[in-house]
Parts: structure tokens; C-alpha cells; sequence
């Protein structure tokens, strides 16, 4: 680039031996190192699946056979079933516990606080066997003024079956989980959006339903999908209060022909495998329709 | 001037930032239609003022009206009672705001940005709110674009699309607060430009900026905040001219 006023010929742009260099293409750095990797990745897989396909030890013959039994259909349904409750009543419980966290009111606050971190320090398992033997502590559960006069009573015996057990237990843990998730959330949209919602007089219930909310949400998919993953899987421990899911039918039908161990445990892996990918692939889809806005 | 007729009212407005006084004891009457600039250097506490005047800002003491109406509280005796917060977010739609960072919202569309507050507040209609919204991006030259989303739009664009979502509602008073501080200094001009254009329709402005040139050019009025307080105010012929305070001196100096 000549800053001179000489004509461009005087200084010998236009005649330069190396007029064509913008032609000349840059040679990438070789990395032989990688493909090296490579190659022996792609042999220990390739042993690995050999391994699978040819082992008798896997019974594939027997994991055909469970695969889609009755038994270990009813086990996923009571999965699914428990699955899909506790993920909503966790999330309502999860917005509720959030948005007292968030709120101006110290009781409401300390209240979630509490609850929290009350629910993420006991183990899941410890939650699910305390209330399976809750009708041992309460005979009754009644609805009313405390020392006064109740409204509703049930008999625990009666009311807790192991599915209500088992939802109650998930839910409560999924709900101190999900409040974090869904505070991050919010805090995560800008102080600005909040005040441009009420410098234009957005009523409040409009303010985080239409402006926080969505903006929330992009942060708060990812999250609950991971706690969503981690409730399918968490599921398996409902057994121990007697409620036969997935990993229940497993465990009982490998007991009863314990030469099917191996594949009983392959079709419980398989299943649980398939219902994660799905949660992923709606994650991705809900992903894409919360990306507005986002488009250049 | 009559205080009855004023548009905005600050009467013995104080507020304090911990031990921090950030406005101290201001009075400020602004007659409607008016545009009035307020400038001052970083700190004097002129965007605690503009936030205080659509109740964004608590005042410790003192109080604001607008159009004759008390904003954020209401008497009670001798004493002032803060309002609900409904009863606040119903007395913004006569004050619009425009932000420095604009603050639109992103996952809404230019027009719905803009149509958000009439329909949210059962002023308006969808479709008059539409309506309305269409002729106040083609006011700010920005009719093509209300199909766009804010995150496509340069800085100077969003800006004025929160100018047209400020006026959305029709308000008395529209108030800016540094509306081109955020801007790259090519954009600032379509901004002022504007801003400028409402001057003159019976909207009554106060702008809180830096820019000299738009308050000798634009303001009716011009005040000159320092420490929390109001140092001088009078028309730009006079403030920026011919300044009689020794503090609007030396800060107009250092500026021009």
C-alpha cells in the first residue's frame, strides 16, 4: 500500500514478481497425532463391540425375549408414571419455592430457604423410606385449624398407596432442586427488562408471565432437563418401597431366573437409555422455539 | 409561572444512598410542552431525579406530580403514604421512560415491543394497538422493521423503537434518560433527531444528557445539576452562554 503520491508503477506495485500472491493458499498444519488417536480409538471400539456382539456372556437371545414382556412393560408405564408426575408437581412446587425465595417477604423467603436446604441434604432414598413408613407415625392425616377443629381426615393406610408414596417422596426432592433452577432463571434476565416492564405499567402478573418468564426459560431448559435426566434414573429407588418400575420388574424377574441377570440388566439399561433420548430430543426442539429473537 | 399549570412538579425532592445524600432538597417545575435538558456532570444526581419522577427512584422525602396528579403516594393527613404497586404501574402510562441501554425486549418482535403496554393495560385493542404501533415506527422512520426482533437491529434503530414503545400509551410526559450515551457517535444524531421531532407537539420532554449541542438547539429550558442539587436552570441562551454560576462555568468548559 503506497501512501505517496508517486504513480504506482515508480515504486514497483504493478510489476512486483509477486503480484499473484493473494492466489497463494496457506497449507493447514499436519496433525499426525490425531489421526494416530484415532486409529486406536477406532480399534478399542471396534474390540469393544466385537466384544457385545460375540460374548456369550451377554445372552442377547434373552435380552430379545425380555425386552418388550409384559412384566417389564408394566414396570416402564409405573416409571413413566411416577416419572411424569414428579416432574410437574416438582416444577409447580419448584416456580412456588423459587418465587418465595425472590419474594420482599422475610417469612417467605426464610420458609424456602429452609425447605431447600432441608431437601437437598437428605438422601432420596432416606426421604422415600421415611414416608413409606409414615403410616406407622400418623394413622391419620386431617385437614384443619392445628388444635382445632379438622375438616377432612384420611386414613394414612388407606391414602398412601406405594405410587402416592413413591410421587410424594420424588416430588418433594425434585421441588427443592427445581427452586434453584428456575431462581437462576430468573435472576438470569437483566435488571434493565424488569425496569422498562414497569416504567411502561406492565401488570405484574403480565411483567413475569410474558417478559421474565420467557427469558428465563432459555436458561432454565437445559437445567431442568439435566434434573429431569437425573429423576428418570432416580426413579430405580422406588423399589425399595416396594413399587415394582422399571428396575423393580428387573430386580424381581432376576431373582426368579437368575441366569437372566445379565440381559435383565441390558433391557433396564436399553429402556432407560431410549427414555433419556427422548427427554433430550424434546429439550432440543423446545430449545429451537425459545431461540426468537435470537435469529441475525 | 403557575404551579397549577405545570406538567411536572418536584417539590423539596431528598434521597440519600446510605450516608450518601444523592439529591439534595430539588425543586424543579416544568410547563407542559416544554423540553427541558438537564445536564451535570457524572453523579450530580440528574438520573436519580428523572427515575424519581415516574417512581422508579424512591424519595426519602419530598414529592413529585404530574399533571397535578401526587406519583407514588398519596396524603394521608400530613404525612405522604406509599401507593400499591397496581396503583403506581396504572399512573406510569401518563409518564413514558426511554433508558440509556433501551431495554427492549428482546424475544418480542419491534411491533409487539411496541404494542406490549396498550394491550397489557386494556387501553387499547390489538388491533388499534397495532395500528397506533405502525404509525409510530413509521414517526421514527422504522416501519420496515417491525416484523424484526431487537437483536437485529443497530443501536440507534432500538433506540428509537423505545421511543415509539414510550409513546405507545400516550403520555403527558416522556422522559430520557441518557438516550445516546449507548450509542456509537454515527447513531447518535437519528436519536436526537427523534427525540427532536417531538419537541413542539405538546409532549412535555425532560432529557437528562450529555450532548451540549442538542440542549442549545432543542430545549426550552436547560438546568444544571451538581450534587445533588440544581445549581442554575434558565433558557440554553443563558445556562450555556452566559452562566452565572462559577460551577456551570467550569463544567461547560471542560464539555464544549
Amino acid at each position: 500500500m503506497s501512501t505517496s503520491a508517486e504513480p504506482a508503477e515508480a515504486i514497483g506495485i504493478s510489476e512486483s514478481p509477486h503480484r499473484d500472491l493473494a492466489t497463494q493458499r496457506v497449507i493447514p498444519l499436519r496433525h499426525p497425532g490425531r489421526w494416530i488417536a484415532t486409529a486406536v480409538v477406532v480399534v478399542l471400539a471396534a474390540q469393544f463391540v466385537h466384544g457385545l456382539a460375540t460374548n456369550p456372556f451377554y445372552q442377547w437371545g434373552r435380552f430379545g425375549y425380555w425386552f418388550a414382556r409384559p412384566v417389564i412393560l408394566r414396570g416402564l408405564w409405573v416409571t413413566l408414571e411416577v416419572t411424569a408426575l414428579s416432574a410437574v408437581l416438582g416444577l409447580v412446587g419448584g416456580v412456588v419455592l423459587a418465587l418465595a425465595r425472590l419474594s420482599h417477604n422475610p417469612v417467605l423467603r426464610t420458609v424456602s430457604w429452609v425447605y431447600i436446604w432441608l431437601f437437598r441434604s437428605v438422601p432420596l432414598i432416606v426421604v422415600l423410606l421415611i414416608l413409606f413408613n409414615f403410616s406407622a407415625l400418623y394413622r391419620t392425616l386431617s385437614l384443619g385449624v392445628p388444635f382445632g377443629p379438622s375438616f377432612f381426615r384420611f386414613d394414612e393406610n388407606k391414602l398412601a398407596t406405594e405410587l402416592v408414596v413413591a410421587t410424594i417422596g420424588l416430588s418433594l426432592n425434585e421441588a427443592a432442586y427445581a427452586a434453584e433452577v428456575v431462581r437462576g432463571g430468573i435472576l438470569s434476565v437483566g435488571r434493565g427488562q424488569r425496569e422498562a416492564s414497569a416504567a411502561l405499567g406492565l401488570p405484574r402478573w403480565y411483567q413475569f408471565r410474558r417478559i421474565v418468564l420467557p427469558q428465563a426459560l432459555r436458561a432454565i431448559v437445559p437445567a431442568y432437563v439435566n434434573q429431569l435426566i437425573g429423576l428418570i434414573k432416580g426413579t430405580s429407588l422406588v423399589f425399595y418401597v416396594s413399587l415394582l418400575d422399571l428396575f423393580g420388574q428387573v430386580q424381581t424377574m432376576s431373582s426368579t431366573y437368575p441366569g437372566d441377570v445379565v440381559p435383565l440388566l441390558l433391557v433396564a439399561t436399553a429402556w432407560y437409555v431410549i427414555l433419556t433420548s427422548l427427554v433430550s430430543l424434546a429439550q432440543y426442539w423446545i430449545e429451537r422455539r425459545l431461540r426468537a429473537g435470537e435469529r441475525r | 409561572m403557575s404551579t397549577l399549570a405545570a406538567a411536572v412538579e418536584v417539590r423539596g425532592a431528598s434521597k440519600w444512598y446510605g450516608a450518601h445524600k444523592v439529591l439534595d432538597d430539588v425543586d424543579l417545575t416544568v410547563c407542559p410542552g416544554h423540553v427541558t435538558v438537564i445536564i451535570g456532570p457524572s453523579g450530580a444526581g440528574k438520573s436519580t431525579l428523572l427515575r424519581a419522577i415516574n417512581h422508579l427512584e424512591k424519595l426519602d422525602a419530598g414529592r413529585v406530580t404530574v399533571n397535578g396528579v401526587l406519583i407514588g403516594v398519596r396524603e394521608h393527613g400530613t404525612r405522604l403514604k406509599e401507593l400499591s404497586e397496581r396503583a403506581i404501574l396504572a399512573q406510569r402510562a401518563e409518564i413514558g421512560f426511554v433508558f440509556q441501554d433501551f431495554n427492549l425486549f428482546p424475544h418480542l418482535t419491534v411491533l409487539e415491543n411496541v404494542t406490549a403496554a396498550p394491550v397489557a393495560t386494556g387501553r387499547a385493542t390489538k388491533a388499534e394497538a397495532r395500528e397506533r404501533a405502525v404509525e409510530l415506527l413509521a414517526q421514527v422512520g422504522l416501519a420496515e422493521k417491525a416484523e424484526a426482533y431487537p437483536g437485529q437491529l443497530s443501536g440507534g434503530q432500538q433506540q428509537r423503537v423505545a421511543i415509539a414503545r414510550a409513546l405507545a400509551l400516550r403520555p403527558g410526559v416522556v422522559l430520557f434518560d441518557e438516550p445516546t450515551s449507548a450509542l456509537d457517535p454515527e447513531l447518535v444524531g437519528e436519536v436526537l433527531a427523534a427525540i427532536r421531532a417531538l419537541a413542539g407537539g405538546g409532549t412535555t420532554l425532560i432529557v437528562v444528557t450529555h450532548e451540549i449541542g442538542f440542549a442549545r438547539e432543542a430545549a426550552d429550558r436547560v438546568v444544571f445539576m451538581d450534587a445533588g442539587r440544581i445549581v442554575e436552570e434558565g433558557p440554553p441562551g443563558e445556562v450555556l452562554d452566559r452562566p452565572r454560576h462559577p460551577r456551570t462555568r467550569e463544567f461547560l468548559s471542560k464539555v464544549l
